[in-house]
């Protein structure tokens, strides 16, 4: 008798999930944001697959405001394993006068994230996205399934979900469809943390602590990443030791005070914090349902 | 939120991290599903569990807290209900009316809760959170103790093979945790929990709103003395140890084959353990061969056991694809191709027996059609009902035949194997979740006797290519004028015909059938077989059907090999064919005298993608006839 333990149950089903979609969809890809819950779900492919290389692409929407560091784990990532990555921008941004700076959050997550999406999707014909959404992160996303229907447009329908019974997943689409599959759906985060470390999986080192560059704005404190960071006057960048939770585009993700500079450190801090690691997004502010609402514009 | 809770260590992960996170890497899980009735309290006992867990931060909670105030229920206090109703169109209706999941952490286990709707209409998510539930919780209100939707749930629970119940008699703080009410619960539940086969259950009295029995004793009922809802989820035994003693299952999921010196077999294990070395029996075909490695990207294992995702590799070159299980070679899962369920209709539009789905178990997808159910279960009074065919959220019992023998275990036996969905052939939505009651022997009786003359011998020996013919098209539409002429052609091409006619076949062969949607469906089912044996035999055979159904015609085409079915879309207008009315049926269907009249009281679905399409408006019966054969020729 062989006990498994919760991470152990949790990892056997998302390889299922993954070895179902590549078996029965015709172009799946991989979105791939770099971050912790897209490194796990990456090294969970490449254990669906081994000994073969995960059989998609990876596909990663650069808004132009990512952080240095990510952008060189990405690359380097993509090169250790020989993944084929795609990158999905809003090359007329600067043209456009979009910036997180000037632009709101809404119309800017419109333009420089969920738009470039849909286009990469379109453009390239997948019928399968896997994306790294948890059901413990919001409200919204706890209800959906494993499995996501989106239409053309690629709207998310609440209403007309398909049920999703045993393990038994339904990967027959109409003409124009194309599906969401969320393979770390039951995961939390404390799950996520724990097979990092178990696992030692390499993540961007955005997660621990470092002296970087910061100022303070509307309650949450900024990376000066780059000299784009437009700085308002009086503004003085401090150093401060600070690390990530979650991670956005830099002018819009705020860090938090930190010591953490080993894995246990972060899950220890994680379990003591007090706040939910959304809370450093600007986008998510606004009225309580506002991700719902953005899910069904078809962010991811 | 500083709680202290019994839920975690603060103090030993602030200590030790180290010791604290190896102490929760062995954690097991454990999946359970609340059900009551719309006021129960099922999410506030869901939101309570998540407070007490210290799954709440405090930005969530601040906005509970001005959520409570706005839309609330409970005036000042918190909401718990809030926090896990997540839609915003029903947090405004103030009911659930989806599945969520849910999850929160103790020290002991890590819990996913599947939140399932209460009320009247949504069976359909109810059996949904039931499927991957290892453990219910029920929900009853101390106040009003056992409804008619108790009874329901409880039946469902028992029905989608939960072994595990909680009674939990909610709102005690209500009734003044009166201990006469609690039994007097407890008892009429167990009397009905007998009556429909849950052996047992554990009853804990409990206050979601309150906390009362949820992590710990609570002082209100000292005359309990079992343990709380938390000790009893965090100490229940999970079914690993039978899963993993059962025989070996493993459904191959997909062929891994990076290299030609590796194929692998990649699958999740359903039940039993495997080691390298073990003989195994590939199911449906039966060939044998035996384990050689089981590799997974931490390495070779050992063995490995059902939950597990693994790759096997076989010592021999057999034929093993997606949809195939691999079994122990002793013992292997039955197969068959007709096999009793019980299943749930989770669609608006209702069953049509006879007709071809497609059938997903494991990971073979086959097309099944249902006989007309034996009978339909109330739910409510758990009475067998007659029933000609099952509407959204009816639970019935029918005969199953796939068209090709499927690999599989009475679902009493092993949920992955036993449990299946339906998928609508063109709207692809999941319309029912079934459950495989028993194997019926005749499928594994009956076995194909293979003949000395082939079907190619017999198309040969007539110089000919069979075909049919498949005309469709409304009544009065010239069908049968049409496929005449188009005989008469043949005929004097020296090709060997056959025509079947609507009319004709349903004085014989088909004087049983009526002309409802279900008969429809089997008039057109035993047309096709009949059209098959004929083609097999070689002939060309032309039917004149009005057939309204894509579903049907597309089943047809599926049985016969692909080009030989010719779909011929008569494609004349309703008033044309109606202001001839030939027969004087449409003057009958417009007055009523005549129900189910295709394109009256009953639908046409037009061909998406005939293969020929003639009218008799702008072409006379030898034009289209001319029109047709020019278009099938050559024959040879």
């Amino acid at each position: 008798m062989i006990d498994l333990t919760h991470l152990e149950r949790l990892e056997a089903e998302s390889i299922y999930i993954f070895r179902e979609v590549v078996a029965e969809a015709e172009n799946p890809v991989m979105l791939y944001s770099v971050g912790k819950d897209s490194s796990v779900m990456l090294h969970l492919a490449r254990k669906a697959f081994y000994p073969a290389p995960p059989p998609f692409p990876v596909l990663h929407v650069a808004s132009g405001w990512d952080f240095k560091d990510l952008l060189v784990h990405r690359d380097r990532t993509v090169r250790e394993y020989g993944l084929k990555l795609i990158i999905a921008a809003n090359e007329e941004a600067e043209a456009q006068g979009i910036n997180p700076f000037d632009t709101g959050s809404a119309l800017y997550s419109q333009a420089q994230l969920t738009d470039p999406l849909k286009r990469a999707l379109s453009e390239n014909g997948f019928d399968a996205a896997f994306g790294g959404g948890r059901r413990d992160e919001e409200k919204a996303r706890a209800k959906e399934r494993i499995f996501s229907f989106r239409n053309a447009a690629h709207r998310w329908d609440p209403k007309s979900q398909r049920p999703e019974l045993w393990n038994l997943y339904n990967a027959k689409k109409s003409k124009g469809e194309s599906i969401r599959v969320f393979p770390i759906s039951n995961w939390t985060e404390l799950d996520i943390w724990q097979y990092i470390a178990l696992e030692k999986i390499d993540i961007v080192p955005l997660y621990f602590s470092k002296p970087r560059p910061t100022v303070e704005r509307d309650g949450m404190l900024l990376v000066v990443d780059d000299e784009r960071f437009r700085l308002e006057p009086g503004e003085e960048p401090v150093t401060r030791s600070v690390r990530f939770r979650t991670l956005g585009c830099y002018p819009l993700t705020g860090a938090t005070v930190s010591d953490a500079t080993e894995m246990s450190h972060i899950i220890q801090e994680m379990l003591l914090t007090t706040s939910s690691e959304r809370q450093g997004r600007a986008i998510d502010k606004g009225q309580s349902a506002s991700m719902e609402d953005k899910k069904q514009e078809g962010y991811f | 939120m500083k709680t202290p809770s019994p839920f975690q260590t603060d103090a030993l992960i602030a200590e030790d991290i180290d010791a604290y996170l190896h102490q929760h890497q062995h954690k097991s899980l454990l999946r359970f599903i609340t059900c009551g009735s719309v006021d129960d309290g099922k999410s506030t006992l869901i939101g309570r569990l998540l407070y007490d867990s210290k799954m709440i931060f405090e930005d969530q909670l601040a906005a509970l807290e001005s959520d409570s105030k706005r839309n609330g229920t409970q005036g000042e206090e918190i909401d718990f209900a809030l926090l896990v109703d997540g839609l915003a169109a029903e947090r405004e209706q103030g009911i659930t009316i989806d599945v969520a999941y849910r999850f929160f952490t103790t020290e002991k286990r890590k819990f996913i809760v599947a939140d399932t709707p209460g009320h009247e209409q949504y069976t359909r998510n109810m059996v949904t959170g039931a499927s991957t539930a290892d453990l219910a919780v029920i929900l009853i209100d101390g106040r009003k103790g056992m409804l008619q939707q108790t009874r329901r749930h409880s039946y469902l629970v028992h029905l989608l093979g939960i072994r595990h119940v909680v009674l939990a008699v909610n709102k005690m703080d209500l009734v003044g945790y009166d201990e006469t009410t609690y039994e007097h619960i407890v008892a009429d539940y167990r009397a009905f929990a007998q009556s429909i086969g849950i052996k047992q259950f554990t009853a804990i009295p409990i206050s979601g709103f309150k906390g009362d029995n949820i992590t710990a004793a609570s002082d209100n009922t000292p005359w309990y003395a079992g343990p709380s809802l938390i000790q009893h989820l965090e100490t229940v035994e999970v079914d690993a140890a039978a899963a993993q003693a059962a025989p070996f299952r493993m459904p191959v999921q997909w062929v891994n084959r990076p290299n030609l010196d590796f194929r692998g077999f990649a699958g999740q294990i359903a039940s039993g353990a495997i080691r390298p070395g073990d003989a195994v029996r590939i199911v449906p075909s039966g060939k044998t061969s035996t384990v050689t490695r089981i590799v997974t990207f931490d390495g070779d294992l050992d063995e490995a056991v059902a939950g597990q995702s693994v790759t096997l590799t076989l010592a021999d070159e057999v034929d093993c694809s997606r949809g195939d299980l691999i079994a122990t070679a002793g013992d292997p899962p039955q197969a068959s191709d007709q096999f009793r369920a019980t299943f749930v209709w989770m669609d608006e539009e209702a069953l049509k027996p006879g007709r071809g789905y497609w059938l997903k178990l494991g990971t073979q997808l086959v097309t099944a059609a249902i006989q007309p159910p034996e009978y339909e279960i109330d739910v409510n009074s758990l009475e067998h009902l007659a029933a000609k065919a099952l509407g959204l959220n009816a639970i019935g019992v029918a005969e199953f035949a796939t068209d090709r023998p499927i690999a599989f275990e009475p679902y009493g036996i092993n949920r992955q194997l036993g449990g299946f969905i339906l998928i609508d052939k063109f709207t692809n939505a999941t319309v029912a979740a079934g459950m495989i009651d028993f194997s019926l022997r005749r499928a594994d009786n009956v076995h194909w006797q293979p003949t000395a003359i082939t079907r190619d011998d017999h198309a040969v020996m007539k110089n000919q290519t069979p075909r049919v013919l498949w005309f469709t098209g409304l009544s009065g539409s010239g069908k049968s004028t049409i496929a005449n002429e188009v005989e008469k052609q043949l005929f004097l091409m020296n090709r060997h015909t056959f025509l079947l006619d609507g009319d004709n076949v349903r004085h014989g062969l088909n004087r049983d059938l009526g002309f409802t949607e279900t008969d429809r469906i089997e008039n057109i089912r035993r047309v096709g077989e009949v059209a098959k044996l004929m083609a097999d035999a070689g002939l060309i055979v032309l039917t004149a059907f009005i057939s309204p159904f894509r579903a049907e015609r597309q089943m047809v085409r599926g049985m016969l090999p692909p080009g030989e079915f010719i779909e011929i879309f008569v494609d004349t207008p309703l008033e044309v064919a109606e202001a001839r009315d030939v027969k004087g049926l449409y003057k009958k269907a417009r007055s009523g005298d005549l129900k189910n009249f295709t394109g009256i009281d009953s639908p046409y679905e037009a061909p998406e993608k005939p293969e020929i399409r003639v009218n008799t408006v702008d072409m006379t019966p030898e034009e289209a006839a001319e029109h047709i054969i020019r278009q099938i020729m050559p024959l040879k």
